[in-house]
């Protein structure tokens, strides 16, 4: 997991003088998992397309394996794709799209035979040799794509939301499917989709982009934990966005209250974007009538106030049943407050709301548009 | 009730059928196997069996196989220009060869007269140039000239259609596998173009066995094809007995090569070409 495989430096691309990637700056290590995660159109079919070869950028250098292969072409290079919606040859069987890249590396056809066997097995399609690519569910259409790709043993797969066009349940069977394969093939992969669950299951490095800039590169924990700037916070699960002040080092001012946070560094009264999880939200109750001075008040909010000592006051006006848990949502001064909680709070019960320091996260504001490339070695928070 | 409603839709396109495609072919059938008294005989279908008109035959084979194979030579490659320009210029480029179609095809026929001529425009520049003269009107060569130009189009269209219902996607992953642009063209993108292909054959092969317009016009006397000696027999000889019976020996050409065709077709439907 050490040694750079792929390293993309400086690529920007334009199609008729619109940017699609600008600057962009990446590094993809030996048998890595990386996925390129982003809202429709930010450019990761684009920079998969650099990869593969069928795009020239107009400015970098793509260096594989210690080679400059930017303007190489894609039948020289290393790297096998799985297209977005399959590209099977439709007039071949099953078997002879399994063999295609090996025929044309003159392959002998025992090996050829014996390939596709072990091709098929390892995607759960054995006897499917002389079946019609046409014939075949998406799902298994898919795992041929696969299969077509992986015999080559390329030492990459570029993979672009191959679970796109399959059902939820069928998604996460092939979702465990593929990291099955990838442990077994010890390869990189390099995996594209717009799905945030899909990649914080899936992979060991997640790029986040938006309109050509990278956002933020980190584990699925970093991602979703601390989310670098607004944008990721908000495309990376569902969570409370809001503004707040940062009074001094471990004070933030939300709505005019004061809570206790870990972030340090950001100054005294600077504006900040502030994030909780709709999980990290604790609520209690308050019983019926209770005003702020009066006993039981005073007895839950000083309960509450020895994790942190802020807290707002809201009530319900939402509830939802989702399974594992409820999601409410509870307004307090004049926000909509995303919360999940595994105890159900009654719609116009009156709620005290409270949060773990650890558990806000602070963000500079962006300030300029110019901010929005952020530098991919750069630490996080 | 189900049923009447059946016969409200499906009895206007029966009635086009019957009108139009059934009697005049049941017309041709009986003509063709009956003598003037209306007895049934073979002897129209014989009637093929003269020299001059195997001789006809023979060379509206022969020519319309040539212009079918120089169309498809010269489509295909067009039609592969075509898909890969920017979209700005395929337009214009699309209705360059679509416009003359809609010039009648006799005018079309008339104009490579007037070129072609003994002393034609074509001539005259190449006397011009102190080149020698081009002597091909009235020889099957111009016949032969005439079907590839009048056909062209009917060649590129369900090629270039075909090109474009391509997935981009399915050439670039037979790149994406190591194949070459030569073997990528050959494995992948011919074949799966293969029917645009046989649709194109099939607009230009037959139309070309069956014309008398082209050999008329460009043919002058001298050289006749199959359809000018069918047309004689109708408006020149009256004999609509023969006309017919020679119609159908060429009819059995065309259901001969259509069955060819189908039959490729199939073969790529069941997946039954390899590599
Ligand atoms: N060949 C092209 N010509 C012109 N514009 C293009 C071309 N390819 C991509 N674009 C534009 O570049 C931008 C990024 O496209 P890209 O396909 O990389 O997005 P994406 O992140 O893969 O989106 P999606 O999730 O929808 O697949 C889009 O605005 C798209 O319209
Ligand atoms: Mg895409």
């Amino acid at each position: 997991m050490s040694n750079r495989l792929i390293d993309l430096q400086h690529i920007t691309k334009a199609f008729d003088g619109t940017t699609v990637l600008d600057d962009m700056n990446l590094y993809i290590r030996e048998n890595e998992f990386l996925t390129l995660l982003g809202p429709s159109g930010c450019g990761k079919t684009t920079t998969l397309r650099i990869l593969g070869g069928f795009e020239t950028p107009d400015e970098g250098r793509v260096i594989f394996d210690g080679q400059d292969i930017t303007s190489l072409a894609p039948n020289k290079r290393q790297l096998n794709t799985v297209f977005q919606k399959y590209a099977l040859f439709t007039h071949m069987s099953v078997a002879d799209n399994i063999a295609f890249g090996l025929r044309i590396r003159k392959k002998s056809e025992d090996y050829i035979r014996e390939k596709i066997r072990y091709a098929l097995k390892l995607v759960n399609l054995e006897g499917y040799e002389d079946r019609s690519p046409d014939s075949l569910s998406g799902g298994q259409q898919q795992r041929i794509a696969i299969a077509r790709a992986i015999v080559n043993e390329p030492k990459v797969l570029l993979l672009d939301e191959p679970l796109g066009a399959l059902d939820l349940k069928l998604r996460q069977d092939m979702q465990y499917e593929l990291i099955r394969l990838k442990n077994e093939l010890g390869i990189t992969f390099i995996y594209v989709t717009h799905d945030q669950e899909e990649a914080l299951t899936m992979s060991d490095t997640i790029v986040v982009m938006n309109q050509g800039y990278i956002q933020q590169i980190g584990t699925p924990e970093d991602i979703y934990n601390e989310p670098q700037n607004a944008f990721v916070a908000d495309f990376i699960g569902d969570s409370n966005l809001v503004d707040g002040t940062m009074i001094e080092d471990r004070l933030v001012e939300i709505f005019g209250v004061r809570f206790a946070c870990v972030d340090t560094g950001f100054g005294t009264n600077r504006p900040v974007d502030v994030v909780i999880r709709p999980e990290d939200l604790e609520l209690t109750a308050l019983p019926e009538g209770a005003e702020p001075g009066s006993e039981e008040y005073e007895e839950a909010a000083g309960r509450i106030t020895q994790m942190n000592p802020g807290f707002l006051e809201g009530i319900v006006s939402h509830v939802i049943f989702k399974g594992m848990h409820y999601e409410m949502e509870v307004r307090a001064r004049g926000f909509e407050w995303l919360v999940l909680s595994t105890r159900m709070f009654q719609v116009g019960t009156k709620v005290l709301m409270s949060v773990d320091p650890f558990n806000i996260q602070i963000m500079n504001k962006p300030e300029s548009e110019d901010e929005k490339a952020v530098n991919p070695e750069g630490g996080i928070g | 009730m189900k049923n009447f409603r059946r016969l409200w839709l499906d009895g206007p396109y029966l009635l086009w059928t019957a009108a139009f495609i059934v009697i005049p072919l049941f017309t041709i059938v009986y003509y063709g196997l009956t003598d003037k008294t209306g007895a049934f005989t073979w002897d129209n279908i014989l009637a093929m069996g003269t020299l001059e008109r195997m001789k006809a035959l023979i060379l509206s084979l022969v020519l319309s196989l040539i212009a079918t194979a120089v169309c498809l030579v010269m489509a295909y490659p067009l039609a592969l220009i075509l898909t890969n320009l920017k979209s700005g210029a395929t337009g214009f480029i699309v209705s360059i060869f679509i416009i003359p179609m809609w010039m009648n095809s006799l005018l079309r026929i008339l104009a490579w007269q007037t070129l072609l001529e003994r002393n034609g425009v074509i001539n005259q520049i190449l006397q011009a140039m102190h080149l020698p003269k081009l002597y091909i009107i009235n020889t099957p060569y111009a016949i032969a000239l005439g079907m590839i130009y009048d056909f062209l189009p009917f060649m590129i269209l369900p090629i270039y259609n075909s090109l474009l219902k391509l997935d981009p996607n399915v050439v670039n992953a037979a790149y994406d596998l190591g194949a070459n642009r030569f073997q990528t063209f050959w494995k992948v993108i011919f074949p799966l173009t293969l029917p645009g292909v046989i649709s194109g054959i099939t607009m230009v092969f037959v139309p070309a066995l069956t014309t008398f317009v082209i050999s008329a016009f460009l043919g002058g006397s001298k050289v006749l094809l199959i359809g000018n000696v069918i047309e004689q027999q109708f408006t020149q000889v009256g004999d609509w007995n023969i006309g017919s019976g020679l119609s159908l020996v060429l009819m059995v050409f065309i259901l001969i090569s259509m069955a060819v065709m189908q039959h490729y077709d199939k073969d790529i439907a069941e997946n039954k070409t390899a590599l």
